[in-house]
Parts: structure tokens; C-alpha cells; sequence
């Protein structure tokens, strides 16, 4: 029973990783009031230049470099749209991702042939797991030795960093001038106009750092979680972490807290898939899987608790006449 | 312009300030002197350019043509940020305040030293137990701009403005959400920051203030700047008729008015805003059939609200309506649909954005708010060839022009656009007929085909409200003239009675004792 | 854009065809990479779409689906409200053209049964929007989020119903059986039989009608109903919509019933008319690609069906380019797509502003010209 629990827990943060950095992304881009559907079409863009870049390059940072430029791009390309052309953000954002969608197949197969694959990649193109030191030794002290060494250990660097973005993120948005202002334009572009900032270049910025971080995320499942990029990997988790961003309330923490929460469930999906629980029976997968969606409209709708989003975000900036 | 001229002591000098908003010319040619550590009153009705003017020393607007110099000094002001480095501070209208972040990072946002927060917040927090100790602006620091009165929060910008070292501190309108005892305290407040050295310009559209708090005046009317006085040498008579301005008086040909029976009654009506502001006070008044009741007061003083309120858009917080005979309160709420069905016409004070819709034609636009008439609908489909037709009708009656009913809405001019609207109201044959602003961008020709109509309604047995910022058509067409002030309808003079000066006067709540024979109070709501 | 210098004839038909020329263009770059003569690729796209009768068959059972979901994306839109939906809207919509067609195949004839799977199409589809509906109008929560979740919810339940309660008993295949062929939408072929003319088979059938009436339907309710002036009054200009006597709350859930009930609709072409069975993932980005078809189509019926034309051109023009060159996939015709959207709208406003700059030019060079012919 211990076990298992442990078991399930590593594989939430194995399966939370990539959710954190997204979910963390749409945090920089909704918070200085750009609405961001495009996490999806940022994430898979991302993860096929990381595992084309590695299998071509056969260096796996190179891969991470390209994963960042690539989803960098993609977020300039939402900005150019929204802020300099004051587009539709939701508009935009269901262009690029369905422009991830065809690229990277269009791309893949003509440069792999591989049907949209890349090429499986190698141990060493790969991100692969570390061992925390003295993991070994004590796997098989009782209780700490299993958390140790199984929970704790073993994990690639990318899990490590997503969490270790957690705090560095609340310190950039609670404790420095750029969160200041990223927080003040998401919720009064006005009030950060009139202080003599500009809102564009503060919004344009803002999304850089949410391009990075998705750009992480994309690697993460194409070089780290599995060997290589196949079509469509991204599987829905930039809206998860959409989701995730929501249920956290747009503030670091508890949207770390959110996405582990839809790590575990997917998880425990996993986990139970065709078990007999005691007293219930089969649980059908599907019904866990909708889980964090259900709870997020369910917050959304203010039945539990309430999840008020930047004031200012979806809205073009113009300075009212 | 009877100001020192010493060119040291000019803190503030604009000369030839123009700026265009597209068709509307929103500052025209201003010129303007400010002394260093005075306080300087704009006043001007709403609309009269003030805020653009401000905007444009801020930095936020840029001017279209004309010099500012600060100091003595021409400065180009193409940002916030600039105007900020020389010394321009700017307490908003609409307060630039981010409602979730606490009072010290409203006030270091855009004024941090450094990337980090800390030192900023520190150094901050210093500086503003200083201020606020020097000018009494207690403010709880760590207090969220959310849970803080409008009158804490006002205090929050001003000590914005000083926080980044201010030495022209603009405030527009800023005692529209204050209480008196507010508004005295931060007089108090102007008085500190003036013997500190610190020049203050006040824009405001209340008389009481520029005298209460200022030491010169200037008069803005229609994007000019008309008058510059002293305050000493001034008085609420002569500023009053300068803000309204001596315009040839329209000549309306009426007869006497028949009133009979009461259409339309209000008891105590009280209507209070989502900020907590009561913008309509225990308002009682009567519209009778036959008469043109005209509401006269300067605007934002609860005009606005009381057509909005009678036309079924807001809903009165306390007190009573009665609308041939239906009563509406706080919970029996009206509906505009339902206000129509009662027999109310609603000539909507800003035509653009309620009146009809730009990207409709205009036979579109001609049946907003009746369409779900059997005159226009079938079973299913609705007629559009008796839209069409009707349409057509309505602008050869009211001699609406290009005579094109397939023309979208926004390429009528303003005046054909009005009549358009008030052809579509009043051709319902509506009992009560709620009009505002009827000629406001209307040309000449227009005004006065408007107007006779109006007068004809009257004559055929309607019951009219008429709310306008214009004195005169107050006066050429009402025969009764209400006063509002503050929300508060303050005193009602008949037609007879009405001449520029004494409306103006009880436009600013001033009641000479000379006057107070000839004033009616204001009818109580009659039963009907 | 109500108020801009631009002729109407321009910002109706000049602008959005140079959005559309745009996106074509950088199409062809990306063409161009990955070593395809685009001006190859295009013969092969509209002679593989619309050059013999299986390939044009093909092009209008795509149409089909875009104009259900293009005409859904629409009629939200004239409301002011984004339907994202579409999806799930469409795929729950065949839930219901499934289930009334193995419940009713073996007992009605078709003429009873086509009614019948419209009507679930629509009300499966309209359930599925008015959650979101609802929770926009009485709740405040954003439509376009809910809209997304629920097409995730739709997804999974489907998922669900097709393993554990629909499919063939003692089969593994996520798929209901086929249905009976009296519930079977008649091919486009069969229906050019009756009436004397020959066309070869393809999987365009009896839905591609009935989208037409959709269109002259949709048409009717927002140009000539009360109903419609109301929806476009709240998407033009809420106040004066207020103004005007409308109740919004009630119409977002009009409006949005309406929406999903079109979006529903696009299962009688894929389950009812094309697999003839209920099966999994059969919405396949149809109700997206509505949003492309909603934009260049301009909101309107009428433009809604020739952008559904272009982009069955793209399917099924995608789908012969893929045969013909084996270095492409299909997934190129999403890449052309998404360039549509971005241009036609999420940059829309680019050209706006010097379109606007030129008109203004040469007006002033008229009244230039104009006033030295006065003056001589």
C-alpha cells in the first residue's frame, strides 16, 4: 500500500512537471492581460523542436535552446497580433495552435519521414533521470529509504526546475518591479500607462518569459518524459494547465498546488484503469480525466469558491479617449 | 488677465493649445498662465474641454499644435513619463489605481528604484509617513486600494503625485465623490501643499470650490478658454453666466401652456450608484399632460440619472415612480421595454451610443425599441418593406436627409441622426416624451425645426421632460424649469420667472433672499 | 470600423480577399520549405477537389461540415459571444443522431427516422451549449473558457460510452454496429438518380441540403426576424441594445441553444450520412476550423458558404496533394488554416489602418483636383 502511494505520487510530479511550467507561462501572459489559449499549440510546437533539434544535433541542450526559441516565436507572433494589432487574443490563440498542429506534422515528415515522428532519440539526447546522491543507499531503510529514493530521487533536471520555479516565479511577481508592473497592467493598464510605463513593451515582455517557459515544457515531454516527438504529444495539457492556472487563482503557489492535484488525477487514472475499488466498483477512467475541467467550471461558476481572473485581461489596451 | 507678469513665477504657461479629436475640436487655441505656488480653478461645464486640456500638460495627450513651458521653459511633452520628470503630477478623474495592490505599491508603481521591490517599499514608506505628517494625508499603507473609501483613495494619488516630487499637481474633478467634510479637508490639504511651494490646478465644474479653494480662475466653454479672473475680485454670479455663456437667445413662438391631467409622478426617488454615491436624492417632481417641464442644472448633477432612472435603464434605489398610473420602486422593478408599453418615449441623451446603432441603416435604427411591433413583424418574418416604408415616412416628415433608409446610421449627420430618433419616438404616440440633449452637435437649421415640434407635441396634449446642458433651450421651451443640484431638485421657477441670471444662480445651490419670494418649492409627487 | 473612411465595398470584399491572399502567401513559403512548387501543389489541390465528380463529392461533404459549424460560430457571433464549443457541441450532437438511429432503424422507415436524428442532432448539440450558456449569463464565467472545458468533458464522455456502453457486444473496437440502411442519409449520388442524372458515389449526401436550408434559415432569423435584429443589436452595441428593451441574459441562452443546435446538426453529415455508425474522434477540429470559415465568410450566410467551398477545397485538395507527394501530409492544410485565422482575424485591424491612410490620400487628391478645375 505504501508502495503504491509512493509510486503514484512520482508519477504526479513526473506528469505535473510539464503542467507547472505551462500553467506558471500562462500566469506571466494572463497577469499582464493577454489571455493565453495558445499554451497547447506553444507546448507541441516546442516539444518538436526539442526533439528535432536533439536528434539532428545530437545534443539534448540544443534541443531545450530551440524548444525556447521556437515557443518565444510563437508568443511575439500573439503578441504582434494582440497587442500591436489589437487582435481577438482568443482568435490568435486558436490560430497558433492550430498552426503548431500542422506544422509540426508537415515539418516532421518532410524532414524524418517518420509519418510526423522524429527519430527515437538517445539515452544522451535525452534529459534522463538523476540520482539524488545516497539514493542508493538508502533505498531499503523502511519508510525514508522508499520516499527517498523513489519519490525524491530519480527524477530528470526539468522536474526539479519546475519546481524549484515555483518560488522563484512568486518572488518575480510579489517582490520585484517588473511583477509589480506585470500584476498593475493585468489589472489597470491605465494606472501603469499614466505612471509613465508602457503597457505594450511590459505586455511584450510578459509573454517572452511565457514563451520560455512553455518552450521548457514542450522539451520536457519530447526529450525527457518520452524519447522523441509523435504528433499531437502535447494531448491537451497546455489547456489543462489553462485549467490549472484558473483553479490556482492566477498566483504561483496554488497554482502549483492545482496542477499537482491534476497530475495526480491523470495519475490515478492511470493507476486505475480497469481496478475494482472496494464498495464502488470500477471507477471509469474518463470520469477522473474530467475532473479538472469539471472542477474548473465548477469554480469558474463561483459554486466553489470563487476564481476572478486579472481585470483587465482579454481586453486590447487603448488609452480611452 | 490680471495676473503678475513676472515670467519667473510662471509655473505653468500654455499658449496656443489646440487638439482635435477627429471631427470634434476639443481645445481650441488656449492660452493659459499659471503662478507658481497658487491654486488655480479651471471651471467649465462638462464637455467644455477641461480634462483634454489636462491631459495634454500630463503628457497623456499630445497637443496638436501650440507650446507648453514649464518653469519658463518650452517642453515637448510627448509621455506620462516626461511630464512625470518635470514635475507633473495628475490626480485623475477616474482614479489610476490598481483596486488589488496595496496603497505603497500604488504609489511606487512606475517610481521603483531598482529591480527589487524591497528597497523601493522601504524608502517608500519613509517618505510617506513624512508627507503625510507634513499635509495631513493619513493613509493606512499596507491597506488594499479596494477596501479603502473613495476619499482614502483620492489621497493615495496625491500622495502618488508628491511621492515622484510633484511641484504641479493637476486634479480633475476631484471632489465629484467626496463629502463636504471631505472636500474640506482636502482644501486643507491644498492649502499645505501651497505654502510649500507646490502649484495646484484645480478643474471642477462647482462654483462653491473655485471660491472656497482657489486664487485665480479661468473659464473654459465649448474647447476656449473665455475668462481669466482673480477670485478675490470675482463672484458665483459672474462666473456662473460666463460658464454657461450669453448666446442669442432662441426665439421659440408658444403660447401659453394648458396643463391638465398628471402623467407622470416621482416621490422621493433616490437612486445610488454601484460606488456607493447616491446620485439622485429624494427627487419628487410631476409631468402633466401639455407641458414642457425642463430640468436646468449643470451637468453630472443627477440630470442624467433621473432620465435614466424614468426611462426604465436604472433601477431607483428608494421611493416611487408612477407612470400613468403603474407604480415602479426598488421591488417593482421597469424594464425599458416596459416603460415603452406604458406609453413613455425616450429621446436618450447620448444618440451614439443608446440612441441607435452605427452599423444599422437607418430603418434599422428607426425601430429600435419597437421591434417586436406587430406594425413591423409578421407571424415569423418580420415586413421589411414596412420598415422600409415607415422609414421613408418618417424622414420625409421629419425632413430626416440623405432620404435613404438602406444608409448606415453613422453616415447621417448629427442632426439627421436626432431627428431620425425623435421621429421614431414620438411617432408611437407616446404619452410622456423623456428628451435629452435634443440639440446637442445639431446645425441651426435643425435646432429650430426641433424645437417648434417640440412645442407642437406639446400643444397636442404630451407631457414632456426636457433635459439639456443649454440654458436657453431650457428656457425657450419649458414652462416649468426645475433646478437640480447635487441630486436634489432645489427649487422649480415658471417660465415667466426664468431669466439666465437666476437659473444660474440656482444652478450653483445659491438662493439670495431677494430670490427666495419668487422660487416655488419643488411640488411633492401628487397621487395620481 | 462603423465610422472608418473606408468604402464599404473595400472593407467588405477588398480586405478580407488581401487577408486571404496574405495567408496564401506565406502558405506558399511554407510550401516552398519543404521543397513543393506551390503553384504545383495548388493545380494539384483544386484538379484533386474539384476536377472529376468523386473528387467535387468529397470537397461538399467537408463543406458540409464547415457550414453547420461556420453558420454556428456566426450566429454567436452576431451576439457578440465566442462559441469555442463547437466541438464538443458536434460531437455530443452525435450522440444523439446515434442513439435515435440503433434505437429507431429497426422499427420506423427513413422519412420518420429523419426527423427524428435532426431533431436529437439539434437538441443533443443545443444541451451541450447551454451549460455554458447559462453559466455566462446568470454566473459571469467566461464562455470561451467553459466552452473549451466542455469540449473536453464531451470528449471523455463520448470516450466512455463508446468503450463501456455503445460498442458491439464482445467486440474491443470503440464502435457502436452499423446502423440499419433505412436510417442511412442518402448519398448525393442516390439523390442525382431520382432525379435522372448520373453522379458518381461519393460521401456527400443529403446534409449538404439541409446545411443550405441552414444557411437560408440562419439568413432569415438574423436579416428578417425580430429575433435576429435583437441578436445583432447585442452584438453591435450592447447599451443601445439595453436601450432598446432587450433582456441579454435570456438572449445569450437563445443565442448560445441556437449555436449548438447548428453545431449538432454536423453529425448527420459524419454519422448519420458518412460512418453510419457511432464512433470516436469523428468531430475532428471541424468545429475550429467553423471559427476560419466564420471569419472569412464574414459572419454572413452567404460568405459562410463559399468559405466552406474553399476550405472543402483544402481538404480535400490536401487529402489528393498528400498522394501526390509524398513528403506532404494532410496536416499541411491545417498549417494553410491556421495562416486564415491569423489573418483574417487576429490581424483583421492590420490593413485597416493603411487602407484608411490611402483612402484619405487620395480623397484629398480628388478634392485637390476637383478644386483647381473650379477655379479654372
Amino acid at each position: 500500500m505504501y508502495e503504491s502511494i509512493i509510486l503514484i505520487l512520482d508519477a504526479t510530479l513526473r506528469v505535473s512537471a510539464p503542467l507547472i511550467l505551462a500553467a506558471l507561462a500562462g500566469l506571466f501572459s494572463e497577469r499582464s492581460g493577454i489571455v493565453n489559449i495558445a499554451l497547447e499549440g506553444k507546448i507541441l510546437a516546442s516539444a518538436f523542436a526539442a526533439a528535432a533539434t536533439a536528434s539532428v544535433t545530437g545534443s539534448v541542450m540544443f534541443g531545450l535552446f530551440a524548444a525556447m526559441a521556437t515557443s518565444t516565436l510563437l508568443s511575439l507572433l500573439h503578441g504582434f497580433a494582440c497587442i500591436t494589432h489589437r487582435g481577438d487574443q482568443i482568435v490568435s490563440g486558436v490560430a497558433i495552435n492550430m498552426l503548431a498542429a500542422g506544422l509540426t506534422v508537415t515539418l516532421g515528415g518532410y524532414w524524418f519521414g517518420l509519418g510526423g515522428q522524429t527519430p527515437p532519440l538517445t539515452e544522451t539526447q535525452r534529459f534522463t533521470s538523476i540520482t539524488l546522491p545516497g539514493a542508493d543507499a538508502v533505498a531499503d531503510i523502511p519508510v525514508i529509504g522508499l520516499l527517498y529514493s523513489e519519490l525524491i530521487s530519480g527524477h530528470n533536471i526539468l522536474v526539479y526546475f519546475a519546481l524549484l520555479l515555483v518560488p522563484i516565479c512568486w518572488w518575480v511577481v510579489y517582490k520585484t518591479r517588473f511583477g509589480l508592473r506585470l500584476r498593475a497592467a493585468g489589472e489597470n493598464p491605465h494606472a501603469v500607462d499614466t505612471a509613465g510605463i508602457s503597457v505594450a513593451w511590459l505586455r511584450y515582455r510578459a509573454l517572452i518569459c511565457a514563451g520560455i517557459l512553455t518552450g521548457i515544457a514542450g522539451a520536457y515531454l519530447s526529450t525527457a518524459h518520452s524519447a522523441g516527438f509523435v504528433p499531437n504529444m502535447s494531448a491537451g495539457k497546455g489547456y489543462i494547465a489553462l485549467a490549472a492556472l484558473i483553479f490556482g487563482k492566477w498566483k504561483p503557489v496554488p497554482v502549483l498546488f492545482g496542477c499537482l492535484l491534476f497530475g495526480f488525477l491523470d495519475a490515478m487514472a492511470i493507476r486505475l484503469q480497469g481496478a475494482e475499488l472496494p464498495f464502488i466498483g470500477e471507477i471509469p477512467v474518463q470520469a477522473i480525466e474530467i475532473l479538472p475541467y469539471v472542477l474548473t467550471v465548477l469554480l469558474l461558476a463561483g459554486f466553489i469558491g470563487r476564481a476572478v481572473g486579472p481585470k483587465a485581461v482579454g481586453t486590447p489596451y487603448i488609452k480611452s479617449r | 488677465m490680471s495676473q503678475p507678469h513676472n515670467e519667473n513665477n510662471i509655473a505653468l504657461e500654455l499658449c496656443g493649445i489646440d487638439k482635435k479629436f477627429g471631427a470634434v475640436h476639443a481645445n481650441r487655441n488656449i492660452d493659459l498662465k499659471v503662478p507658481a505656488g497658487t491654486i488655480h480653478g479651471i471651471i467649465g461645464e462638462n464637455g467644455a474641454g477641461k480634462s483634454t486640456l489636462m491631459n495634454i500638460i500630463y503628457g497623456f495627450y499630445i497637443a496638436d499644435s501650440g507650446d507648453i513651458k514649464i518653469s519658463g521653459k518650452v517642453r515637448k511633452l510627448t509621455s506620462s513619463k516626461e511630464a512625470i520628470s518635470y514635475g507633473i503630477g495628475m490626480v485623475h478623474q477616474h482614479f489610476m489605481l490598481v483596486d488589488n495592490f496595496s496603497v505603497l505599491e500604488n504609489v511606487i508603481l512606475g517610481a521603483e528604484e531598482g529591480g527589487l521591490l524591497q528597497p523601493s517599499l522601504k524608502k517608500a514608506r519613509k517618505e510617506l509617513q513624512r508627507l503625510a505628517t507634513e499635509y495631513q494625508l493619513d493613509v493606512p499603507l499596507d491597506a488594499l486600494i479596494e477596501d479603502l473609501p473613495v476619499g482614502l483613495q483620492q489621497r493615495v494619488e496625491i500622495l502618488k503625485a508628491l511621492y515622484r516630487g510633484a511641484k504641479i499637481l493637476i486634479l480633475d474633478e476631484p471632489t465629484g465623490v467626496l463629502t463636504p467634510q471631505e472636500t474640506d479637508h482636502l482644501f486643507k490639504i491644498f492649502d499645505a501643499l501651497r505654502d510649500q511651494g507646490v502649484t495646484i490646478l484645480l478643474i471642477t465644474h462647482k462654483l462653491r470650490e473655485i471660491l472656497a479653494a482657489t486664487n485665480n480662475v479661468s473659464v473654459m466653454r465649448q474647447g476656449e478658454m473665455v475668462a481669466h479672473r482673480k477670485t478675490a475680485e470675482t463672484n458665483k454670479e459672474e462666473l456662473a453666466e460666463l460658464m454657461v455663456g450669453r448666446k442669442v437667445r432662441l426665439k421659440v413662438d408658444r403660447s401659453k401652456a394648458k396643463p391638465q391631467q398628471t402623467l407622470l409622478t416621482t416621490n422621493k426617488l433616490t437612486y445610488t450608484d454601484e460606488m456607493g454615491v447616491d446620485r439622485l436624492k429624494e427627487v419628487s417632481m410631476s409631468i402633466k399632460a401639455g407641458e414642457v417641464v425642463g430640468i436646468a442644472g449643470v451637468s453630472g448633477n443627477g440630470q442624467s440619472e433621473l432620465m435614466s432612472v424614468l426611462a426604465g435603464l436604472l433601477k431607483p434605489t428608494k421611493g416611487q415612480l408612477n407612470i400613468n398610473g403603474t407604480w415602479i420602486d426598488a421591488n417593482h422593478p421597469s424594464s425599458a421595454a416596459k416603460v415603452r408599453e406604458l406609453g413613455v418615449g425616450h429621446i436618450p441623451e447620448d444618440r451614439l451610443v443608446m440612441g441607435l446603432i452605427k452599423s444599422f441603416t437607418a430603418e434599422e435604427s428607426a425601430i429600435l425599441g419597437y421591434q417586436n411591433s406587430s406594425t413591423y413583424n409578421g407571424k415569423l418574418l418580420n415586413k421589411p418593406g414596412v420598415i422600409n416604408q415607415e422609414c421613408a415616412r418618417l424622414m420625409e416628415e421629419w425632413d430626416v436627409r440623405p432620404q435613404d433608409p438602406k444608409l448606415r446610421s453613422s453616415l447621417f449627420s448629427g442632426g439627421n441622426q436626432q431627428k431620425l430618433i425623435i421621429a421614431r419616438e414620438v411617432d408611437k404616440n407616446p404619452d410622456v416624451l423623456l428628451i435629452g440633449q435634443p440639440t446637442r452637435g445639431v446645425d441651426i437649421g435643425a435646432i429650430e425645426t426641433i424645437h417648434k415640434r417640440i412645442i407642437e407635441l406639446r400643444d397636442q396634449g404630451k407631457g414632456i421632460l426636457l433635459v439639456s446642458v443649454e440654458l436657453d433651450e431650457i428656457m425657450a421651451l419649458s414652462d416649468r424649469i426645475i433646478v437640480m443640484f447635487d441630486g436634489q431638485v432645489v427649487g422649480e421657477v415658471s417660465a415667466e420667472q426664468a431669466n439666465e441670471k437666476l437659473l444660474g444662480m440656482m444652478m450653483a445651490n445659491i438662493m439670495p433672499e431677494e430670490l427666495q419670494t419668487t422660487v416655488q418649492q419643488p411640488s411633492a409627487g401628487e397621487q395620481l | 470600423m462603423n465610422d472608418s473612411k473606408i468604402p464599404s465595398w473595400v472593407s467588405i470584399i477588398v480586405l478580407p480577399l488581401i487577408n486571404i491572399l496574405f495567408a496564401f502567401a506565406f502558405s506558399a513559403f511554407i510550401f516552398i520549405a519543404v521543397d513543393v512548387d506551390p503553384i504545383e501543389a495548388a493545380k494539384t489541390m483544386i484538379s484533386g477537389a474539384l476536377g472529376y465528380q468523386e473528387g467535387i463529392g468529397y470537397t461538399f461533404y467537408y463543406a458540409t461540415n464547415f457550414i453547420f459549424t461556420g453558420l454556428a460560430v456566426a450566429v454567436a457571433f452576431s451576439a457578440g459571444l465566442f462559441n469555442i464549443g463547437g466541438e464538443g457541441q458536434a460531437y455530443i450532437g452525435g450522440l444523439g443522431v446515434g442513439l435515435a438511429c440503433l434505437g429507431l432503424d429497426h422499427t420506423l422507415p427513413f422519412w420518420a427516422i429523419l426527423p427524428i436524428t435532426m431533431f436529437a442532432s439539434m437538441a443533443f448539440g443545443a444541451l451541450w451549449a447551454l451549460i455554458p450558456a447559462y453559466l455566462q449569463a446568470y454566473r459571469g464565467s467566461h464562455i470561451v473558457i467553459t466552452t473549451i472545458m466542455f469540449n473536453f468533458i464531451a470528449s471523455s464522455l463520448m470516450v466512455y460510452l463508446m468503450v463501456n456502453v455503445l460498442n458491439q457486444k464482445g467486440q474491443m473496437a470503440p464502435v457502436s454496429r452499423l446502423f440499419e440502411p433505412v436510417a442511412v442519409l442518402p448519398g448525393f449520388h442516390t439523390i442525382a438518380a431520382w432525379f435522372g442524372f448520373g453522379f458518381a458515389e461519393s460521401p456527400m449526401n443529403l446534409s449538404f441540403i439541409i446545411a443550405l436550408i441552414c444557411c437560408v434559415l440562419v439568413w432569415l432569423l438574423l436579416w428578417r426576424t425580430r429575433w435576429g435584429y435583437v441578436i445583432r443589436a447585442m452584438g453591435s452595441s450592447p447599451s443601445a441594445a439595453e436601450y432598446g428593451g432587450i433582456n441579454r441574459k435570456h438572449l445569450i441562452i437563445i443565442v448560445m441553444l441556437i449555436s449548438g443546435a447548428l453545431s449538432g446538426l454536423l453529425s448527420l453529415n459524419e454519422v448519420q450520412g458518412y460512418s453510419q455508425q457511432l464512433k470516436l474522434g469523428f468531430v475532428a477540429g471541424y468545429g475550429f476550423t467553423g471559427i476560419a470559415v466564420c471569419l472569412i465568410g464574414r459572419n454572413h450566410p452567404f460568405g459562410i458558404i463559399l468559405a466552406s467551398i474553399l476550405f472543402g477545397i483544402l481538404y480535400q485538395g490536401g487529402a489528393e496533394l498528400s498522394f501526390d507527394f509524398p513528403d506532404i501530409d494532410r496536416e499541411m492544410i491545417q498549417v494553410v488554416q491556421a495562416l486564415v485565422v491569423l489573418f483574417s482575424g487576429a490581424l483583421s485591424l492590420m490593413l485597416v489602418k493603411p487602407t484608411e491612410k490611402l483612402f484619405v490620400y487620395l480623397d484629398a487628391k480628388k478634392k485637390a483636383k476637383n478644386t483647381l478645375v473650379a477655379e479654372a
